[in-house]
């Protein structure tokens, strides 16, 4: 059976899709079989961050309507043929996401594939619970600034006491921290929450700390996951967190304003 | 040309039929002398005049179980509707005693158990007595931005944080070893005499007994500190612990 990751964090803008992305293309390219599921109906993105926005034909909803086999709406990575991509419906409601449907086709999907990352989306409604009720891990994606850090908290109490395993009383979803936009000369400044004062609210697993960074953008328009920029602080910094996730203790870069060589400030970089 | 969700819409119906816990004010007897039971009842009446305003009481038969003597609803009924009671039911009594009650259409409430105090606090407590908190409801988990937490007839412990946003309420008192930073309310039934201790003072808001203050009335000397707080006549003290 697949591992069920939910990429969540209740504030919107923080990051989440491209998280979703780079954290798929890093678990595809080590070989495990991914497929990363669009849980944002009505407002899909997840097909333009990993570039296959032309190659859409049928849906996550219509696989629960039934309209389309799981095969048929499934697309297949161009670069790494371990991942694929469930897009999300643009035109319909989320009301058509149905917990069973949902289950039904995360089960069908789990018999398939090691992993199976939903990308929620923004808020604590529907969609954004429906991400997570199947859940067995979730990564938080949250930026170190206070209205972000409030949201990842209220998103962790519903989590645990909404999703599956909370009503079932199993062992609950393992929740990790993954603090994005990270900027350690603000911090420095004083001017940025630093990975102590958001830990000293949320008390999470640091997964990894993303350094704020222009390649993502970059990334986004080009289509191109921002992990497979593999100069990009960014990219190495995801890199480093799918690891940790597979298990392997790294140590967490980009937490230390980077001294630069005198040719270096020259010459920017 | 996707269907709606499949959930049963209650908008249509007329009225809907919940269950509610009430507190309503109880008439226990121990005669059956109606007169004297109604001069008393004026007494106290004229005592509190603002209570007795068309008042919903239940009258607690339960002293004369044993005697199994007759009373006379009819007129202790007029009585009690004379000085602003509402009888609308009873609690204990004899069969025969149950019985005439409900000729006159009283309602037959769940009988207490002769001499013992019934566990529910759906009974009499008056506003201030203090309620001894039997039980500790022990939370160890940090309490997320939201949620809610109520011990009911208890204390409540707290060992981790309480984030912003939450709220955690007790009618018993109220301790976080961690850093409260949402709302605690202790003593929330009424009991003057609870209080909030905490390792790290950072609340959206404290309460004892409905008596409150918030983050910007406890900003000062004891923000960040280990306290306790606690009420002193209808003020909240707050000190270092």
């Amino acid at each position: 059976m697949a591992r069920i990751i939910v990429i969540t964090s209740g504030k919107g803008g923080v990051g989440k899709t491209t998280t979703s992305a780079a954290f798929a293309m890093g678990l595809a390219n080590k070989g495990h079989r991914t497929v990363v599921i669009d849980f944002d109906v009505g407002l899909r993105n997840l097909d333009l961050i990993m570039g296959c926005e032309r190659r859409v034909v049928y849906d996550f909803i219509n696989v629960i309507n039934k309209e389309a086999k799981l095969n048929q709406a499934l697309i297949r990575d161009k670069r790494c043929k371990e991942l694929y991509i469930l897009p999300a419906s643009q035109t319909r409601d989320k009301a058509a996401l149905s917990m069973e449907g949902v289950g039904e086709v995360l089960e069908e999907l789990g018999r398939d594939f090691d992993f199976i990352i939903c990308d929620s989306p923004a808020g604590i409604e529907h969609g954004a619970t429906m991400a997570m009720y199947f859940a067995d891990d979730a990564i938080v994606v949250t930026n170190p600034e206070v209205s972000s850090v409030r949201d990842s908290d209220r998103m962790l109490g519903i989590m645990a006491s909404k999703s599956r395993r909370a009503e079932n009383n199993q062992e609950p979803i393992r929740e990790y921290l993954l603090l994005s936009r990270y900027s350690a000369e603000r911090v420095n400044r004083g001017e940025m929450l630093s990975v102590e004062d958001v830990q000293e609210i949320l008390s999470l697993d640091l997964l990894g700390v993303i350094p704020e960074s222009l390649a993502v953008l970059d990334a986004s328009n080009k289509g191109v996951p921002v992990i497979l920029n593999s100069e990009s602080t960014a990219g190495q910094a995801y890199h480093d967190a799918v690891t940790r996730y597979l298990g392997e203790d790294l140590p967490h870069r980009f937490l230390e304003v980077e001294k630069k060589s005198l040719f270096g400030r020259l010459f920017g970089g | 040309m996707s269907t709606p969700a499949t959930r049963q819409t209650r908008e249509s119906d007329p009225c809907e039929l919940k269950s509610s816990v009430l507190t309503l004010p109880v008439l226990k007897l121990h005669d059956t002398d109606i007169d004297q039971i109604a001069e008393h009842l004026s007494q106290k009446a004229s005592e509190a005049p603002g209570f007795f305003h068309n008042t919903p009481v239940v009258i607690d038969l339960t002293p004369l179980e044993q005697s199994d003597a007759e009373v006379n609803f009819p007129f202790l009924i007029g009585r009690m509707r004379g000085l602003g009671m509402q009888p609308i039911g009873i609690q204990g009594g004899s069969a025969a005693q149950r019985e005439s009650a409900e000729l006159m259409e009283l309602a037959v409430l769940g009988r207490t158990g002769a001499g013992n105090r019934a566990p529910s606090r759906k009974e009499e407590k008056s506003p201030n007595e203090t309620t001894s908190s039997k039980n500790t409801l022990l939370i160890s988990q940090p309490v997320r931005s939201g949620q809610r937490i109520y011990a009911s007839g208890a204390d409540l412990i707290v060992t981790a944080q309480v984030s912003s946003g939450a709220e955690i309420f007790a009618d018993g008192n109220i301790h976080v070893y961690g850093t409260l930073r949402g709302r605690a309310m202790a003593g929330i039934k009424g009991d003057v005499t609870a209080r909030i201790f905490c390792r790290n003072l950072n609340a959206e808001m404290v309460s004892i007994a409905g008596r409150y203050k918030v983050s910007e009335d406890l900003a000062g000397q004891h923000w960040g500190a280990s306290i306790q707080i606690y009420l002193q006549g209808n003020k909240l003290v707050v000190e270092p612990i």
